[in-house]
């Protein structure tokens, strides 16, 4: 999701000044998505050029408030409309660290998969802990950011279980130094030969 | 750890992801993050800590079968809960968890190594006073429900407490008021099949949690629930760990392990690994700016 998406959808509820909207996104992501001050700027400005939002005349304080426009509203529906395309989304860096460590000699694959493990099930018991003290009904916008990074991490838990008996049956175990040298043949590769007969 | 318990202004260690099996020597070897005071056995020294570990399972292994037919189900694991401790069990199938819950309820023994429940051995007990002590003192809530279907709610939750002498009225006393925990307050006079499956459930903690039991062990406790009813069961039992109970939970699901205070790894009866300790929601809420 872009920043821009977010702030449309903030304006959509009434103008707000940039102040206004930094506390708002934040407020609705549970203040898992810091925002600075610069960045509300930025895309503000940026969706005027494009004709989306509108500046009103400033207040007696000096805070300029901007409103959405019917060009901003017809980008905010499209964007609900729209399901998130899986290509705009960060590569996973995960993945591509495990592809590299099964390739790169003297890594031991399975500790990296087992310390990823732990601080990711660290990282579920903390949006966990979080959920379970956020029981309001008014609470429920920030449960459900949390259930998606509830949801997220056991994924990626799972994923990782699925790597690790992966690497059970398809890798050679590392020995006590870690090292999968060659003319070393470990238990799990007799394993996969056996398999293969 | 034990000390987590009374003390929550103990600052847990930042969190670490780095704190995993460091190097590859590390791999396989049993995890004990119980520090350097390790040692110092709550139930052994009338000075020490003033938090007695509810569980203590200490390096314990559990070998079914002999010579080559052996099966190592549990290979020197350490385990300490203290109260308001709920701790995770993850592992995959076999990697021994079961059999740990087994051994940390006296529902079967070690072939070496010690269980204290409440600082007593559990082998130190003759069978008498171990059933009592698993009847009075450990609940347990299994995937299998095992409620009695001539019996009422009320009284399937009531059983354990008339099994141990305790009288009729008193222990449906207490089973309302392990009902009403539940939030199954109306429900009691209800046969288990005019239930719905969750409500089972509820009545079957209702029944490991009714009168004065310390120690909770749950073995996949939400069953095939779905997810909104999965979750009302573990936050069921977070709040009974809340109010000064340790539980137990051992569970293949990262999701439910989550509720955990602290979740350890089993892989081939050996404890491979073990997230540190929680800090309250206002650390966690001062650190969540990911």
């Amino acid at each position: 999701m872009s920043i821009r998406h977010g702030l449309l959808a903030l304006l959509e509820r009434g103008q707000m000044y940039g102040y206004q909207l930094r506390a708002a996104f934040e407020e609705s992501t549970g203040s898992t998505w810091p925002l600075n001050i610069g960045q509300v700027y930025t895309t503000l400005s940026r969706l005027e050029r494009d004709g989306l939002v509108r500046p009103l005349p400033e207040s007696e304080a000096g805070q300029r408030p901007y409103e959405i426009t019917d060009a901003g509203r017809a980008d905010l529906a499209l964007w609900f409309a729209t399901p998130i395309s899986r290509t705009d989304r960060p590569r996973d860096e995960l993945a591509i660290k495990l592809a590299l460590a099964l390739t790169t000699p003297g890594v031991d694959v399975r500790a990296v998969v087992q310390t990823q493990r732990t601080a990711t099930m660290r990282a579920l018991q903390e949006f966990t802990r979080l959920k379970y003290a956020s029981d309001r009904p008014e609470d429920l916008p920030w449960r459900l950011v949390l259930d998606a990074m509830v949801f997220q991490a056991e994924a990626e838990i799972r994923w990782l279980d699925h790597c690790e008996t992966s690497l059970v049956r398809h890798r050679p175990a590392p020995g006590p130094g870690g090292r999968a040298g060659p003319g070393r043949p470990a238990e799990a590769d007799r394993d996969g030969e056996e398999a293969r007969r | 750890m034990s000390g987590t318990g009374g003390a929550p202004t103990t600052r847990p260690d930042p969190p670490d992801p780095h704190h995993g099996p460091g190097g590859p020597a590390d791999r396989g070897r049993p995890v004990d993050r119980a520090g350097p005071d390790a040692a110092a056995r709550p139930g052994d020294d009338p000075h020490g800590p003033a938090t007695t570990a509810v569980l203590d399972v200490r390096d314990v292994h559990r070998t079914h079968g002999s010579g080559d037919a052996a099966v190592h189900a549990l290979r020197g694991v350490s385990l300490t809960v203290a109260p308001g401790e709920l701790v995770a069990v993850m592992g995959p199938s076999g990697s021994g968890k079961s059999t740990l819950l087994a051994l940390a309820g006296g529902l079967d023994g070690p072939t070496a190594g010690e269980i204290r429940v409440e600082g007593q051995a559990l082998g130190a007990l003759d069978p008498r006073a171990l059933a009592r002590l698993r009847r009075r003192r450990i609940g347990y809530i299994f995937q299998n429900l095992n409620l009695l279907g001539s019996l009422t709610a009320a009284e399937n939750v009531a059983l354990p407490l008339e099994l141990d002498g305790v009288g009729v009225r008193q222990g449906r006393r207490a089973a309302r008021t392990a009902l009403a925990e539940v939030g199954l307050a109306e429900l009691g006079d209800r046969f288990p099949d005019q239930l719905s499956g969750g409500q089972q459930q509820r009545v079957a903690i209702a029944r490991a949690l009714v009168g004065e039991r310390r120690l909770v062990l749950a073995d996949e406790p939400t069953g095939a629930l779905d997810s909104q009813t999965g979750e009302a069961v573990l936050r069921l039992l977070r709040r009974r760990v809340d109010a000064g109970a340790a539980a137990v939970l051992v569970t293949h699901e990262a999701r439910h392990a989550g509720w955990a205070d602290r979740v350890v790894f089993l892989r081939d009866g050996v404890m491979v690994d073990s997230t540190a300790p929680l800090g309250s929601v206002e650390q966690l809420l001062a650190g969540s700016g990911r």
